[in-house]
């Protein structure tokens, strides 16, 4: 890969290698796989199993086209000794003569998401990796334990496959260790993927004990102390404060011997079936190389350097990056960045949004209502996939008797792109108008039929799918002629569904493409800035009468940037942009509306209302900061502060802050407490950045920093070794020995503590105590919550619609979350989940209109009675009561449903006592003809 | 200080997304969603990166997949 050009207009030149394989001719029947006879280790399966030489990379692939390895193909490195893979590929896909191909391609910028790879325990040569058979890594347990591994799921040590009893997982291998790794980072996502494996092992094998060996355990994402705290006391995971230097064999067997002192200080050894190595994120030397040549600045840890107030922009002006690329995160955080680097590349381009997008075109569609049904039956072999057990020649002819089926075929490959082409020419021909394919699953392949359909002319609803290959070939692969009977039923019956089908229409609801930002502190501002730059009207709303939120009160971030004048800029850019209306001292009083429509009613303080409408809406109503109650002396003893109270008495240059000579800080106030069971992400980082500070002024200062797990994760971890280095005094402390703050009799006042190490309590004597305070939840999110019909969690931040895949969605379509609304979060990230926040938005407000799919429930006016039981079953508030008055003057009461809102699920018609209510596609009537053909035999 | 502008000259409208990871995927996603020609670029022979390696995921023990 070689670029050339600048932001805006990059050319790039791209080798593409060859796959030997034709990815149009490939069907993916996997006949070559079966013949080739090379077996290679499986990169997917990190070493634990085997693949052949020509493969797909797993079985869900995308795309699912099998590709050859040059390095150990027996052909392509002596032409004429194997050649296996062309004879039996039916569909003539192989092409031993594929040559590496050169792109030249214009784009206006560059996102870069290269990702990471997982520290090789076998260098550092201590842990026994690579030596025992029987010390892994944690991506091999994933593979163990997933039903598509190398055991199918099952939990067997590797040296004598007997199932494992006793695993010890060992923490930070690869990861805060510059001695045998080089890798001083912490890696962030270690400790909570071991929790994870160590409870799932357990599924796997029943009475299986698990125990983590870790430093800090580094839980500190959205409701990771949660899961933390119930590995410990639910599942019973062990958790052992020690890092384990190395591990020794025990017999013949594989057993293996681990040492190390425990927190008594006590030498114990202890022996375990498996060792498991959590092993570090790190960039790749290929992706280091990519980053030099293209001139994209990294930081010690080989990561892009990024801002903390531009965090997906690389060095490079138009090159953005996301995911471990620019630091090791996990999936939550590099989804959100993903969406944030789109964000940033529609913002540099947003003049030539549309201009290279193409619409995808069909054919005029036919009018079916006045033919007589004709159904079409294809019957798929799927290479030997349904015809290897199935007799598919019976079936065709079975299904030729059906009721309304005018036309049967057979294909090798339904899914096939010729296939595809024949199928939509056998429509036109014979006139079909109802289709059925019977081959695999509707999830994956329904929306390739129904394209089909499409192409050839006529509705794409009118179409049925019968799995006889999931649902049959494959569970009922010995009893071949029982199948076959299975087979002709599952296509009986979607005969009969798909006869009464009619035509469905997608609904298509113009978008209002302007936008609505809830929330004017960092998060709302960045949200409204990124969109207003995209093009798109913004209103922004904040309830007080200043801008900035939290951030307002902040210093710098923890990579030192000032954090006001970044934000006294974003003020101004907001009060000047044209695209932009402030709505200050307002607040949302009223909310109606779904996604491309929403009508949001806006309060000011002196009583005025404005009506807003919107397409989509970003909440970033923020969160606020916990004030301790009476904890540690807080607002009865002099020299007692907050962390942020300390840092605002030192920038004013309070005397008493200024003078310190004793500093003790205590973390987790209010934080990681039975009530408020959560880390507040924040205080480690900015506690330690704090002590750094204090010490450059004057390294005679005596600075602790009593804490519970130190969790300056990903880079961060460099400020916590350079305040070590730097002298300051780090003090283990456990909840049940909190530390107590006293006056002192003499000067100041008296910290006490339970020093795990030296298992005694210590006595310090402070100038000062400052409490690293937790972040809350804004009170008000209940408020704005049940306005716009959006959940809020146990602790008052606002629930995103998926934890891992979609962290800046509400369930509720067109509305997105972004900032300490969501979770307690630094600066740069607020900032990357605004911008993600943005891209999410312009996704639905690029678009004029949005077509919707058309399987949506249906009132059945002389059947509903207004009973309303669908109402409190409806999870999309998708439908409401209506009352109407008939000619005759006699009012009745019937439901209606807002078909933007509603998803089809389905829970209002099995509700329903009266037949009142139809999705469509799916009505009682079609499936009563499915369990009537189901019960002919 | 450093910020992101709309360009003031003509741009290409489309973007290159290096790596098909759950993080380049859903860059591609979103601006193919909102009016950019997206490349995505993935150096093995499939997309998914690491997440596709996973068995399940917190919280909710959903197949990676």
């Amino acid at each position: 890969m070689d670029v050339k050009g600048s932001e805006g207009d990059f050319s790039v030149t791209v080798k593409e290698s060859p796959r030997y394989v034709d990815m149009d001719k490939c069907i993916a029947c996997g006949e070559c796989a079966i013949k080739c006879p090379k077996k290679v280790t499986d990169e997917y399966n990190a070493g634990t199993g085997k693949r052949k030489a020509i493969y797909v990379k797993y079985s869900q692939a995308v795309p699912l086209k099998y590709q050859i390895d040059p390095d150990n193909c027996i052909y392509l490195n002596k032409p004429g000794r194997c050649g296996a893979c062309e004879k039996v590929c039916p569909a003539g896909a192989i092409n031993f003569d594929d040559k590496e191909k050169i792109h030249e391609i214009n784009v206006g910028s560059i996102i870069m998401a290269p990702g990471f790879q997982a520290f090789n325990p076998s260098e550092a040569n201590i842990w026994g990796y690579g030596k025992y058979p029987n010390v892994i890594t944690t991506m091999q347990l994933e593979r163990y334990c997933s039903a598509t591994g190398p055991t199918e799921g099952h939990l067997i040590r590797p040296s004598d496959g007997k199932p494992a009893r006793k695993v010890a997982f060992l923490q930070c291998i690869g990861s805060r260790d510059e001695n045998k790794c080089g890798n001083g980072y912490c890696s962030s996502v270690c400790c909570m993927y071991a929790i994870k494996e160590a409870v799932i092992a357990k599924d796997h094998a029943p009475g299986l004990e698990t125990s983590i060996f870790f430093m800090d355990m580094r839980t500190h994402g959205k409701d990771f102390d949660r899961y933390y705290e119930k590995a410990k006391q639910d599942s019973g995971v062990r958790f052992i404060r020690s890092r384990i230097h190395g591990v020794e064999p025990v017999n013949a067997e594989g057993d293996l011997r681990v040492h190390y002192i425990n927190e008594d200080g006590r030498q114990i050894e202890e022996f375990y079936d498996m060792v498991v190595l959590s092993v570090g994120l790190e960039t790749p030397k290929e992706v280091v190389n990519l980053a030099d040549n293209l001139g994209i600045a990294m930081t010690s840890g080989n990561f892009a350097q990024t801002s903390n107030f531009l965090p997906v922009l690389t060095s490079k002006p138009g090159i953005f990056t996301c995911g471990a690329f620019a630091g090791p995160k996990d999936i939550p955080q590099s989804v959100m960045e993903g969406s944030a680097a789109a964000a940033g590349a529609a913002q540099l381009l947003s003049n030539s949004r549309g201009s290279l997008t193409q619409q995808q075109t069909f054919p005029q569609e036919r009018d079916i209502s006045n033919e007589e049904t004709a159904v079409g039956v294809f019957v798929c072999h799927c290479g030997s996939n349904i015809a290897g057990v199935v007799d598919v020649e019976n079936v065709a002819a079975y299904a030729e008797t059906l009721p309304g089926v005018v036309y049967v075929e057979r294909n090798l490959f339904s899914c096939s792109q010729d296939t595809q082409d024949q199928m939509a020419k056998r429509i036109r021909e014979k006139g079909l108008n109802r289709i059925v394919v019977a081959a695999c699953t509707p999830r994956t392949h329904e929306p390739l039929f129904r394209e089909t359909l499409k192409e050839a002319g006529i509705n794409e609803y009118l179409f049925e799918m019968a799995n006889i290959r999931n649902q049959n070939s494959w569970v009922h692969g010995a009893e071949p002629k029982k199948a076959t009977q299975k087979a002709k039923d599952l296509i009986r019956m979607a005969v009969a569904k798909v006869l009464p089908q009619k035509p469905l229409y997608q609904l298509s609801v113009d978008v209002n493409q302007t936008a609505l930002v809830i929330g004017g502190g960092l998060a709302g501002m960045t949200s409204a800035l990124n969109l207003a730059d995209q093009g798109y009207p913004v209103h922004l709303v904040e309830k007080t009468d200043q801008l900035c939120g939290f951030a307002k009160r902040l210093d710098r971030t923890w990579q030192g940037e000032d954090i006001q004048p970044q934000l006294a800029q974003l003020t101004q850019r907001i009060d000047e942009h044209h695209n932009i209306t402030l709505h200050m001292e307002a607040e949302v009083s009223a909310v109606e509306g779904f996604i491309g429509n929403f009508k949001t009613t806006v309060q000011k303080k002196d009583g005025a209302t404005v009506t807003i409408d919107h397409g989509a809406g970003v909440i970033a109503t923020g969160g606020k900061r916990y004030r301790p109650v009476t904890e540690y002396g807080y607002g009865k003893l002099k020299g007692v502060y907050t962390g942020i109270e300390f840092d605002v008495a030192r920038r004013v240059g309070d005397k008493n802050t200024k003078s310190v000579k004793s500093v003790v800080f205590i973390q987790c106030v209010g934080s990681r407490q039975t009530d408020r069971l959560y880390c507040s992400k924040v205080c480690c980082t900015h506690s330690i950045a704090t002590a750094i500070k204090l010490k450059r002024e004057d390294p005679s200062r005596q600075i602790y920093i009593l804490y519970r797990d130190i969790r300056s994760y990903g880079e961060r971890e460099a400020l916590y070794k350079k305040a070590r280095e730097m002298g300051v005094l780090f003090i283990n402390y456990e909840l049940y020995g909190a530390p107590e703050v006293k006056q002192d009799a003499e000067h100041g006042l008296r910290v006490k503590v339970m020093d795990h190490v030296l298992h005694r309590p210590v006595s310090i004597q402070a100038d000062a105590v400052v409490l690293a305070e937790a972040i809350l939840a804004n009170p008000d999110a209940k408020k704005i919550g049940t306005l716009f019909k959006l959940p809020v969690d146990g602790d008052g931040f606002f629930q995103e619609a998926h934890a891992k895949l979609r962290p800046v969605d509400f369930a509720t379509e067109g509305l997105f979350v972004a900032g300490l609304a969501h979770y307690p979060k630094p600066v740069e990230e607020s900032i990357s989940q605004a911008m993600a926040a943005a891209a999410r938005a312009a996704t639905v407000l690029s678009k004029q209109s949005i077509n919707l799919e058309a399987i949506k429930a249906e009132v059945v006016k002389e059947n509903c009675d207004g009973c309303a039981l669908c109402i409190d079953v409806c999870p999309y508030h998708a439908i409401s009561l209506t009352e109407s008055t008939n000619e005759e003057g006699i009012t009745s009461k019937r439901v209606t449903v807002n078909k933007a809102k509603c998803k089809g699920c389905g829970l209002c018609q099995g509700t329903c006592p009266k037949r009142g209510i139809n999705v469509a596609g799916f009505t009682l009537d079609q499936i009563r003809e499915q369990v009537v053909a189901a019960l002919e035999v | 200080m450093e910020e992101i502008t709309v360009s003031q000259n003509q741009t290409v409208g489309s973007v290159m997304v290096v790596g098909g990871g759950v993080a380049g995927m859903q860059s591609a996603l979103d601006l193919a969603n909102s009016g950019y020609f997206v490349y995505l670029l993935e150096n093995s022979g499939a997309i998914g990166g690491a997440m596709a390696q996973l068995d399940k995921t917190f919280p909710t023990n959903d197949c990676a997949m």
